[in-house]
């Protein structure tokens, strides 16, 4: 099976210098992009069927195609990586920053030059601090190499790149919002349209993908697309997939599998299956902004179509198990307690509305819930649904509890008609 | 007599490196209140006051963005930052043991200083190790897969 953006970090946890990057095949998909025309890498990639690694899913080619190109275009554009990985139940950026870093310097500079960037920016979360000296350490290494700065490897290309460390806010993982911290301001979305591809940071063309995402533009540069298809099973998009498993199954990790791998497969073979004395009872898929499935969808696959067919999105692809000593009312709580804290206040429904959900499901974990409550839960699910708020953090933060309100809707009523919750006494 | 300034030149010099790259100097909000950060833990009113004019900016403009981020202080901290991971996967696996451990052990609950200031307790959202949650961060150092029996050994690193 074929791991490309993993099978060289090391076991020993150290990050891969420069030279042994290179000993790897490091830096000869930019050789060979340098080579081309940067529409000719644009297609590569549109061909490879790459698709967003960040949650959304969205097609990585497509997306670079907006931006404006040729004579008339700004000479000033941005690349930026988007590290700031707050998703609870996240944690496969990290290790593909910290393990080698050159890599998604590479991949940034080979789709700087797809689009014609001058800039670009590694957006990277505050608590972060290892993968924050690494990639320091490798950006010095890649100026030094010749593959950052003016005229790179001799040819007309010249990309800068910097490190922002962010001062902690997950809405500063959306998009926009990144863009206006890096910006220096307060970390609100913004409106799209404009789109960032037209008018993004300091009004100029610019791209956000996430750190993934990234990670495999090399190898589709060395290998190809038709390689890249052929790795992957499924039907919707390319290459591999990081995939991990958290909560109490026997080996927590991340693991680097086709796309499409079934959930089964993740949780039973590679995570090992339950802990001893636990039973799976749901999961959220791709982290905390995604919808409960449950042990009647482990023959999914994992990938953007079939994910989003049972209820759910692939999301960030790191899977949190719930087992049945863990009360889905209380993970709830724990979920929306964090989402009504990050909410960036620009909008009522989310800026109201989250605390309010937040404040009920306390109650029922108290022994305090009314039967209203459950209406009250569902009206939110609705208020805060796509399209009613400015950005995806307000729906993406009912996700859970819709499902839960769904799947495990006995264990809400039963806090309500027996007044406590039998998990914690 | 002039008060004594609380943004040092060394920290101005370090800000006004920032302009560089960047169109306005409001740009560089962010970094250069991580910077006083840096050299005086946390962020005054009398450093927002300043920053005004090396940023081009007004006091409140600089705190309006201050006030929005997680890690930068507009309170004094202890001369070490405890943050616990109070996310979901770390709630599966029990921080709940840990904040209550830390609690009997300094006696600080979230949000409070110990007698002492040696410790500031905060909670932080997910660090993206839930593989081996619980976790928490003690300044720049990360620990997981933890156990409330460590607890000692680990905050004695730190005076
Ligand atoms: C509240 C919120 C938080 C987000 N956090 C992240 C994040 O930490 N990392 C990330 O790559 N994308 C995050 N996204 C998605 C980004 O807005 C954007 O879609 C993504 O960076 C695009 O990259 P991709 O096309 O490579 O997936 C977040 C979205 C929302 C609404
Ligand atoms: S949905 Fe929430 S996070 Fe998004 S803009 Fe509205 S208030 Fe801010
Ligand atoms: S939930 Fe604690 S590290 Fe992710």
């Amino acid at each position: 099976m074929e791991r490309p953006l993993t099978q060289h970090i090391k076991k020993d946890g150290t990050p891969l210098s420069l030279k042994e990057y290179e000993a790897t095949g490091g830096y000869e998909g930019l050789k060979k992009a340098l080579k081309m025309t940067p529409a000719e890498v644009m297609n590569l990639v549109k061909d490879s069927k790459l698709r967003g690694r960040g949650g959304a899913g969205f097609p990585t080619g497509m997306k670079w195609s907006f931006v404006p190109m040729g004579e008339d275009a700004p000479t000033l554009k941005y690349i930026v990586a988007n590290g700031d990985e707050m998703e609870p139940g996240t944690f496969k950026d990290r290790l593909l920053i910290e393990g080698n870093p050159h890599q998604l310097i590479e991949g940034m500079i080979i789709s700087g030059f797809a689009i014609g960037a001058s800039m670009s920016y590694i957006f990277l979360r505050w608590a972060y601090h290892e993968a924050a000296r690494r990639v320091l350490v490798a950006l010095d290494e890649a100026y030094r190499a010749g593959y950052l700065g003016k005229n790179i490897l001799g040819s007309s290309y010249s990309v800068d790149m910097e490190l922002h460390t962010s001062v902690g806010r997950y809405i500063c993982g959306e998009e926009t919002a990144l863009l206006n911290a890096l910006e220096g301001k307060r970390a609100n979305p913004r409106n799209k349209p404009p789109f960032p591809q037209v008018s993004g940071l300091f009004g100029k063309p610019t791209i956000v993908n996430n750190v993934e995402t990234y990670c495999n533009v090399p190898h589709i540069l060395t290998k190809g697309a038709q390689w890249y298809m052929s790795i992957s099973k499924s039907e919707g998009g390319g290459g591999t997939k990081l995939y991990g498993a958290s909560g109490k199954v026997k080996r927590p990790a991340i693991w680097e599998l086709p796309l499409g791998t079934t959930l089964g497969e993740i949780i039973e073979e590679y995570a090992g299956g339950m802990q001893d004395g636990y039973k799976l009872r749901g999961l959220l898929p791709g982290g905390a902004s995604t919808d409960f499935l449950t042990p009647e969808h482990l023959n999914i696959k994992m990938d953007f179509e079939e994910v989003a067919k049972a209820g759910s999105r692939m999301g960030t692809g790191t899977i949190i198990v719930m087992d049945d000593k863990t009360c889905p009312v209380g993970m709830c709580l724990n979920l929306e307690q964090f989402f009504a804290q990050e909410s960036c206040g620009w909008c009522t429904p989310c800026r109201e509305g989250l605390p309010w959900t937040a404040k009920i499901l306390m109650a029922l974990e108290e022994g305090k819930g009314r039967p209203e409550d459950i209406g009250h839960l569902t009206f939110q699910t609705h208020y805060n649904a796509p399209g009613n708020t400015f950005c995806a953090l307000a729906p993406g933060a009912m996700e859970p509890l819709q499902s839960a309100l769904k799947y495990f809707r006995e264990d809400f009523d039963e806090h309500i008609n027996s007044h406590r919750c039998k998990y914690h006494n | 007599m002039a008060k004594e300034k609380v943004v040092s030149d060394e920290a101005k010099k370090e800000i006004e490196k920032l302009f560089h790259h960047l169109p306005h100097k409001q740009a560089a909000c962010i970094d250069a209140l991580k910077i006083v950060q840096k050299y005086n833990r946390w962020v005054s009113d009398q450093a927002l006051e300043e920053l005004a004019p090396i940023l081009e900016m007004s006091p409140n403009e600089i705190d309006s963005v201050a006030t929005f981020y997680n890690i930068i202080f507009r309170k004094p901290v202890g001369r070490h930052v405890i943050f616990l991971c109070n996310s979901v996967s770390c709630w599966i696996m029990g921080y709940e043991d840990i904040r209550k451990a830390i609690k009997e052990k300094l006696q600080i609950d979230f949000g409070m200083t110990t007698k002492d200031n040696r410790f500031t307790f905060l909670p932080i959202p997910c660090l993206g190790t839930c593989d081996h949650a619980p976790a928490l961060i003690i300044d720049e150092d990360l620990y997981r897969d933890l156990k409330p029996a460590q607890l000692d050994e680990i905050l004695a690193k730190y005076e």
